[in-house]
């Protein structure tokens, strides 16, 4: 769990860079889409670099899933009974991983089939023209809708994510509580501000 | 004080259980909640019924055997053990729920009381050090630095009292294992079995059927003895070090 939610952190570090170059124009989004495709080259042949990044993409995600449910089913069958006193337990971001994880990787299902296949996309979806298609995207309410709400379950899943693989690693320890807190939860406000911003640019009609 | 109490009864480890319902009255804000129990107890015997079964043992909080998930928090609202929360905790009128620790590792043996040999195996499975024992060696004849003995110290408070398990959604034991293992892997004595004790105590645990860690902090919170959260880390990397060790 701790080893592929840290490697898809690093990418989303990546992604989100890259999504808030939508701020400076067509032009540079479309040629940053465009250099995705030809990351690498000429060493390496057109999309192979893209093709590698999806493939580790994909291979991380299928582990983090299938830990996440192996964990899940030894943690419920340890609990058997429950109490009948019930009260809350432990923080938000802690209590909704599952239900998080599982809105996130529904997310990226539609996601991958709205902005990469365009299956999904709301308008005329155009490879090679990523700065019209998030603008036809973000000009839907449920586009707004779904986007918005996952990013904000993001937020919460890296918030008790990235401090419990701090722990899982053994890097954790008293002294540095506070640090693995204070990067947990400036990960999660950055990344979730990040990808926020874009479809509140378009609807506040920044960036069209 | 006049209190309503809701008990988890159950005849034993095959019979199915349930809440009932007592009444329970002339308790002193002084008590504590297990001379509550025993008043409760005293009522039901002259009622001729069965008296509620509950562990205690030295009722000075320290040995570990009471127990008790009291509102839905392992040893009640104070961060102590059941022994030694007192009634003054509650108010008159209240009614208090009171069920057993609730994990598959811990089966219910009768009433409130249920069976925490796993504890037990997961000690044999390497919570001892192996030096030659006979009478106190001289406290200097082997240094320890200071910091290294306050962790020890620390972690050795643990009464193994399960109310990290009890606590925990997922009925883990990563906060009872972590303590003997911290206990005695920062100490000159404990260090010839340092990579064995914590793969073969970390096994155990795995093997007795207690849950994963989420890391959500529950046993932290409900350790009467505070152990705290960050234990669990440090057993993490000892785990790793050794697994690289006994590998390499």
């Amino acid at each position: 769990m701790a080893v592929s939610g840290l490697i898809m952190l690093g990418y989303l570090v990546a992604h989100v860079a890259g999504n808030l170059k939508v701020f400076f124009g067509p032009e540079e989004f479309n040629a940053y889409g465009h250099w995705l495709r030809v990351m690498g080259a000429p060493v390496l042949h057109h999309h192979w670099a893209l093709w590698i990044v999806r493939i580790v993409l994909l291979a991380v995600v299928v582990a983090h899933a299938v830990s996440a449910y192996q964990l899940s089913r030894r943690d419920l069958k340890a609990r058997p009974t429950a109490y009948v006193h019930r009260r809350k337990r432990a923080s938000y971001a802690t209590r909704t991983m599952r239900w998080g994880g599982i809105i996130l990787g529904l997310f990226i299902v539609w996601h991958l089939l709205d902005l990469t296949t365009g299956t999904l996309h709301p308008g005329g979806f155009e490879e090679g023209k990523p700065y019209q298609n998030v603008v036809d995207t973000f000009s839907t309410w449920y586009g707004n809708v779904v986007y918005i709400v996952a990013m904000l379950a993001l937020g919460l899943h890296v918030r008790h994510g990235f401090w419990s693989a701090a722990q899982t690693l053994g890097v954790g320890n008293a002294r540095r509580e506070r640090l693995l807190k204070l990067l947990a939860n400036t990960l999660a406000l950055v990344l979730t501000a990040g990808f926020v911003s874009v479809p509140v640019a378009v609807m506040t009609g920044v960036v069209s | 004080m006049r209190l309503n109490l809701r008990v988890w009864r159950q005849k034993n480890g095959g019979s199915e259980g349930a809440m009932a319902t007592y009444a329970v009255d002339g308790i002193s804000p002084d008590m504590s909640f297990l001379e509550m129990l025993d008043t409760l107890n005293e009522d039901l015997i002259l009622r001729g019924e069965d008296p509620v079964a509950f562990d205690h043992d030295c009722r000075e909080g320290i040995c570990g055997a009471c127990s008790l998930v009291i509102n839905g928090d392992a040893h009640g609202p104070e961060r102590t053990t059941t022994c030694q929360l007192h009634m003054r905790s509650f108010r008159d009128g209240d009614t208090i729920d009171v069920e057993p620790w609730r994990a598959s590792a811990f089966p219910v043996v009768k009433d409130l009381v249920v069976d925490r040999s796993a504890f037990d195996r997961v000690i044999q499975a390497g919570g001892y050090i192996t030096a030659t024992t006979g009478s106190a060696p001289e406290a200097h004849a082997t240094p320890v630095p200071k910091a290294d003995a306050d962790s020890a110290f620390e972690h050795a408070e643990c009464i193994g009292c399960g109310a990290c398990v009890a606590a925990c959604p997922n009925g883990s034991a990563m906060l009872f294992t972590s303590a003997k293992i911290n206990h005695l892997n920062v100490l000159p004595q404990g260090s010839p079995e340092r990579e064995t004790r914590v793969l073969d105590m970390v096994a155990q645990m795995d093997a007795e059927g207690f849950g994963g860690c989420t890391l959500t902090g529950e046993c932290a919170t409900a350790c009467p003895k505070g152990i705290p959260l960050p234990s669990i880390a440090a057993m993490n990397r000892e785990w790793l070090r050794a697994r690289r060790k006994v590998k390499g």
